[in-house]
């Protein structure tokens, strides 16, 4: 997926405009407190600009005067608008983009014939798919919907979705049985059930929730809205009681004066950006390819304490490769090899291929399976292998599964082998040991690969202070040396699904958030169980319906990135209320003495700034007021840059960025927004 | 001058030197261990047969709370009446007359909510005894109670999840048998050997040196005095307060009456981190604090030491600084050290008149109260602390990217919520009743009421507004002290007042408890790297900051039209 990196593309500014006008409603207004008093205090002004406009009276200043004010108003209102519209539409053109690719295809629907589906297949629309129906794809169709593979394997050009241009296999029953919408078949006959309701789809759901028809204020949204609405109370305290206490000094304040000082107080800054924090946030989770369910779950992101990390394919590069053969109790080298290549000749998984691939072709091209039959790898029996028709069976297998088959049998597991088994797993291999009828014959090394820069994102991880647990199905020995290796702070070796699950409970119990990611129907319970679960989108419908995120990279590095997302938006509201707040000192000094100073010349004293007159200081506060939002828009899209180096640290350098500056930042741009107005009066 | 500034460093190291073993002490009883006060535990045991209380039933906030305001409610009724009835009751050899109803109401909830506000004289408004079983009584239990509350917080911070956090009664009772009692009997018996009254007889007749014949009101004055400021009450025996001679002689009892209003207030805060064994977070909260009064004293020392401008302009010498309203066996440098500490703290007690004070050394007193956390009253100051605690942690937790936390425990929604409230509250409280009161001064100034509007003020234009603001700030920071030179003992202010002293006292009580129960009641979240840490001096930089900004952004236009335009044209 191509993704435009422009902030503000010119049809989404277009398109956001015309929003900013609709959002004017004040139903649609009141959700947000802050911004809505200003909308009031705009509408108040409208009337006194007209007043004044009308009748020449100068009571309440010039008609000039309470025109630029309410002017200035209206544009802190629209300003604030358009940075939510922005966000939505930007969120929504993502999403769309997406969503096009998978617009009206024509659909091979396998037809129900009374109570069973028949072979019979008409060509329909993609859009009349319902859940449950089932269609066939050939290659070089586009599948038209959402679904699960029920019969078949292909490979799939995914690169409309991930951008990843090489194929990938799905293949019916197992975990990568799902297909998506818009992507292409390559080769190969599938058949699919389509899963979802059209309208219903994951990114129909996400659509939804960046237009603001189903989103929901997140936890911390609302504590902070509650927060602000008391700062804007206060405000609305500090104006009203200001009218008697101008009686008692026999200062006349004017209208304008009093909308203008109280709209600069309330923390419009952040008001006026808060929903668009939220928005973006959900949108950089989807430029990053994932899907949310919700803004809590990029939120809840943020807070993660500890991360579930699947050894294959996370934390190694993909599979464990065999790296040495060793025959032992006297069997010849070369036997030992051939057994093992005969015993993985039929066998698809990946160590079976690269034990084959280590035999070497010679050994190989003189082997034969046919008549023999394949014993497949089962979770009880922890082994797999081969009965060949001379009646010979090799299994190879985990170390304790071929022993208690050898000891079954009245054979002892040799003291030499053991021995090989315990050195092979010293230096973090896996050793497969070979049985002949039972009896042991030696042992294969297979060995993990850790990806490159592996550990330097678990060092950043480390230092955000999220915890990595690496969850393997190897032994102890083994997972111990690669989560040394590869820097993990815990493992979970020689794991069951319901290891995971039962982990996450005790660190939860512990008061801790946990993400995982998974993708096998068998992970759906943990996803389901953990506070970020994120589902890969090749995994089956019940992980992607239990997780509240879905990954469509299929990439298990991408909690890290999400766990950065949801600090980033936490962060930006963080410093953006603090920025909003400090700047509050600045407009102080400039709208006080301007209230005050032609009855009470001694405040000239506070008139620190040195602003022209009165009227060019309560417009250039306001003016400072309006444009900062629309100046801090692109920070409000793009987050606060997240850097771990400790919460102290970050605090200290936000504080210092944030606050000190948003307590001088106004003092300059006032004070040169004054400069400019007074040249024109 | 250089010996008036060494008397105040020496007054407030001795203040931490005695605060350290008493905020072992406090820690100590607190936690039940063993100390020498345990001779009191008979009594305590007996007071509890007989009100057939049983002090090991454990408590969740909302029943602390509960027990909290129903024995305050019974104290504030039997106030009333018996300041309503002194005339009828014994121990009056004056003869002084019964409070009016308005009077009584103001007098009884000042002092049940350790205000002490006094719209009444000493030598004529009370008896000798609602001054011991009425007043005295009150400056003891206002003063556990603000402890009482303190420890239940205390108690939530240090569990890690639970709903039990002691008993009301317990802790209560043992804040007076164990602290409060013992203390106060010390100081009164510097008190007394320094020259302090302690009799019940009435009125008696001195001829002055120039030959006339005064009546000086005296009685159980030193008793009074004690707990008057270990509890930071600040209710005068004599309505001039600590300036009179008979209720702060010289300078060991003006030493000692310093010490014993802070000496609390800091231990508390000691002991905040010893029974929640974090000490650097305590640590922290006490530079803060000390920062804090140091920003507020250093211009009120320099302003008071300068003299004021208005009569240098005269070409008058004020070799000892601004003297008008100070007592000359204190001077300048002493005075301005009180009227910041007593301002902080909320005992309101003065050693001279504030109304007299230079303009910038009246914002430091109105900014203190409004402050109002700076060590602050008995319990409360640190309750108060905790609210702007909680802002900056949820502000501070944000910035860093993680939902807030504190002691472990997430900050939600419903506390943020309270927390606003309390925040709301103060400026409320304090800007309403001054726009109320400058409102009827300007707008009806001849209302017919017994004091008309336009006589409440001895002094017009900013002085005056500050009047006004300085006794609805002192109200509601349960302060007690007056600028005076306000027309205050009416129906209007008794009433106005009354309220805002009931509400300025039980809200920022039950809003910190309610706030550390439920926190308490949460499921612990451990410690990681991405915690913030609330021990950091960034974090405490950060309190300072919401303190500093809330409390400008509230106050600054209020200010700017009183002190700050008063300092401007002097």
């Amino acid at each position: 997926m191509k993704h435009d990196n422009k902030l503000f593309p010119k049809e989404l500014v277009m398109e956001s405009l015309k929003q900013s006008f609709v959002k004017l409603n004040p139903k649609l207004m009141i959700k947000n407190p802050v911004m809505f008093t200003v909308e009031i205090g705009t509408a108040v002004m409208l009337i006194v600009a007209l007043y004044a406009l009308f009748t020449g009276n100068k009571e309440q200043g010039s008609a000039a005067y309470n025109v630029s004010i309410f002017l200035v108003l209206f544009l802190t209102v629209i300003f604030a608008n358009f940075a939510e519209a922005i966000a939505e539409a930007r969120g929504k053109a993502q999403a769309e983009s997406l969503r096009k690719t998978r617009e009206e295809t024509p659909a091979k629907k396998v037809e129900l014939v009374g109570e069973i589906f028949t072979n019979e297949i008409k060509i329909v629309s993609s859009s009349s798919l319902r859940k449950g129906d089932i269609f066939v794809c050939e290659p070089g169709d586009i599948i038209p919907a959402d679904g699960e593979i029920v019969q078949g394997l292909a490979s799939i050009d995914e690169s409309a979705i991930t951008g990843e241009s090489a194929p990938v296999i799905r293949e019916a029953g197992g975990d990568k049985s799902s297909v998506v919408g818009g992507t292409k078949v390559l080769s190969d006959h599938i058949k699919v059930r389509v899963s979802t309701e059209p309208g219903e789809s994951f990114l129909d759901k996400m659509i939804a929730l960046v237009e603001g028809a189903s989103r929901q204020k997140t936890p911390n949204e609302i504590a902070l809205t509650i927060l602000l609405a008391s700062f804007t109370l206060v405000f609305i305290i500090v104006c009203v009681t200001l009218k008697p206490f101008a009686d008692y000094a026999q200062t006349p304040i004017t209208i304008a004066a009093f909308i203008s000082l109280f709209v600069c107080l309330i923390p419009t800054t952040i008001g006026g950006l808060l929903s668009a924090i939220g928005i973006a946030g959900m949108d950089r989770a989807l430029r990053a390819n994932v899907i949310t369910k919700s803004g809590k779950a990029v939120e809840t992101a943020g807070d993660i304490d500890v991360l579930l990390l699947d050894k294959t394919g996370t934390i190694t590069i993909g599979n464990r490769k065999a790296t040495n053969f060793y025959a032992t109790n006297g069997v010849a080298t070369a036997d030992f090899i051939r057994l093992c290549a005969l015993s993985s000749l039929s066998d698809e998984t990946p160590e079976g291929k690269s034990i084959v691939e280590l035999a070497g072709k010679e050994v190989v091209s003189k082997l034969s399976v046919s008549g023999a039959s394949l014993v497949k790898f089962t979770a009880e029996t922890r082994s797999s292998g081969i009965d060949l028709p001379d009646g010979s069976r090799i299994r190879k297998g985990a170390y304790d599964a071929i022993r208690r088959l050898a000891e079954r049998e009245g054979f002892t597991f040799p003291a030499e082998t053991l021995a090989k088994v315990e050195s092979i797993s010293n230096d973090g291999g896996t050793p497969l040991v070979v049985a002949l009828n039972s009896k042991v014959q030696g042992v294969i090394e297979l060995q993990d690969i850790i990806k490159p820069g592996i550990s330097e994102r678990f060092d950043r991880l480390r230092r955000m202070g999220v915890k990595t647990v690496m969850v393997t199905g190897d032994n102890p020995l083994t997972a111990k040396y690669i989560a040394t290796k590869a820097g993990v702070d815990d493992f979970i070796a020689e794991a069951k699904p319901e290891d995971k699950m039962s982990y996450i409970r005790k660190e939860q119990n512990e008061g801790r958030l946990v993400a995982m990611m998974g993708d096998g129907t068998n992970d759906a319970p943990a996803l389901a169980q953990a506070d970020v679960g994120v589902a890969m989108n090749s995994g089956t419908q019940a992980a992607k319906e239990a997780g509240n995120m879905v990954d469509l990279d299929n990439d298990p590095t991408k909690l890290i990135e999400i766990v950065e997302i949801g600090k980033q938006l936490l962060m930006t509201r963080g410093t953006l209320t603090t920025f909003s707040i400090a700047n509050d000192v600045a407009k102080y000094f400039a709208i006080v003495p301007a209230l005050f100073v032609t009855s009470i010349p001694a405040l000239q004293g506070i008139n620190i700034m040195k602003l022209h007159s009165p009227e060019t200081a309560i417009l250039s506060a306001v003016i400072f007021n309006a444009i900062i939002i629309p100046m801090l828009i692109p920070l409000a899209l793009r987050g606060v840059a997240y850097k771990p180096i400790g919460a102290s640290a970050l605090l200290r350098r936000n504080l210092l960025i944030y606050g000190v500056g948003g307590i001088i930042a106004p003092f300059i741009g006032i004070k040169l927004i004054d400069m400019l107005i007074a040249l024109f009066m | 001058m250089t010996t008036e500034i060494l008397g105040v460093i020496a007054t407030y190291g001795i203040t931490l030197l005695l605060a350290w073993p008493l905020s072992r002490y406090i820690v100590k009883v607190f936690r039940g261990e063993r100390t020498w006060s345990d001779f009191m535990s008979p009594l305590e045991r007996l007071f509890f047969k007989i009100s057939g209380i049983n002090p090991k039933e454990e408590m969740d906030w909302k029943q602390h709370m509960k027990a909290l305001l129903t024995i305050n409610l019974v104290w504030f009724v039997y106030a009333f009446f018996a300041l309503f009835f002194q005339d009828k009751l014994p121990l009056n050899p004056d003869g002084n007359p019964g409070q009016s109803a308005d009077l009584a109401f103001n007098t009884a909830i000042s002092f049940v909510v350790n205000c002490n506000l006094q719209h009444y004289s000493g030598e004529t408004g009370v008896t000798y005894f609602t001054q011991l079983f009425v007043l005295a009584f009150l400056q003891f239990v206002s003063a556990a109670t603000g402890i009482a509350a303190l420890i239940v917080v205390f108690k939530a911070m240090k569990e890690k999840t639970t709903t039990k956090l002691g008993n009301f009664w317990d802790i209560f009772l043992k804040t007076i048998t164990r602290i409060l009692l013992p203390i106060s009997i010390v100081i009164a018996l510097i008190f007394v050997f320094n020259g302090m009254p302690a009799s019940y007889a009435g009125k008696e007749a001195i001829v002055s040196m120039q030959g006339d014949t005064v009546n000086v009101s005296h009685g159980p004055v030193a008793g009074f005095v004690a707990i008057k400021h270990l509890g930071t009450n600040g209710g005068g025996f004599f309505g001039a307060n600590s300036a009179h001679p008979l209720e702060n002689p010289n300078y060991v009892t003006w030493m000692t009456e310093m010490v014993a209003q802070v000496i609390i207030p800091i231990a508390m805060v000691f002991a905040l981190g010893m029974f929640i064994q974090r000490r650097k977070f305590a640590m922290v909260i006490f530079g803060i604090m000390t920062i804090g009064m140091i920003c507020l004293l250093i211009p009120s020392m320099q302003q008071e030491m300068a003299g004021n401008p208005a009569i240098a302009h005269m070409g008058i010498q004020q070799a000892t600084g601004a003297m008008e309203g100070k007592e000359v066996r204190f001077g300048a440098a002493a005075t301005g050290y009180w009227s910041t500490v007593t301002t902080i703290i909320s005992t309101g007690s003065v050693c001279g008149w504030h109304d007299s004070t230079m303009p910038m050394t009246g914002l430091m007193q109105l900014l203190g109260m409004m402050l109002n956390c700076l060590y602050g009253g008995c319990g409360v100051g640190i309750l108060n602390y905790y609210i702007y605690i909680i802002i900056a942690v949820f502000i501070s937790g944000l910035m860093v990217g993680r939902t807030p936390e504190f002691m472990g425990h997430k900050l939600e929604a419903r506390e943020v919520k309270i927390a606003a409230i309390i925040t709301l509250l103060s400026p409320f409280l304090i800007l309403a009743g001054t726009a109320l009161s400058a409102w009827v001064l300007s707008h009806h100034p001849d209302a017919d009421w017994a004091v008309k509007p336009s006589a409440w003020l001895n002094n017009p234009g900013y002085h005056g507004f500050s009047e006004m603001l300085y006794e609805y700030t002192s109200a509601n920071a349960n302060n007690g002290s007056g600028f005076e030179g306000l027309g205050d003992g009416n129906i209007f202010w008794n009433v106005s007042t009354g309220f805002v002293l009931i509400l300025g006292r039980f809200l920022p009580i039950i809003g910190p408890v309610a706030i550390a129960g439920l926190m308490a009641s949460k499921k612990y979240v451990p410690e990681s790297a991405g915690t913030l840490r609330t021990d950091s001096i960034t974090f405490g930089a950060m309190t300072f900051a919401v303190i500093v900004i809330l409390t400008a952004l509230s106050y600054f236009p209020a200010l700017a039209l009183g002190p700050i335009a008063e300092y401007f044209s002097l």
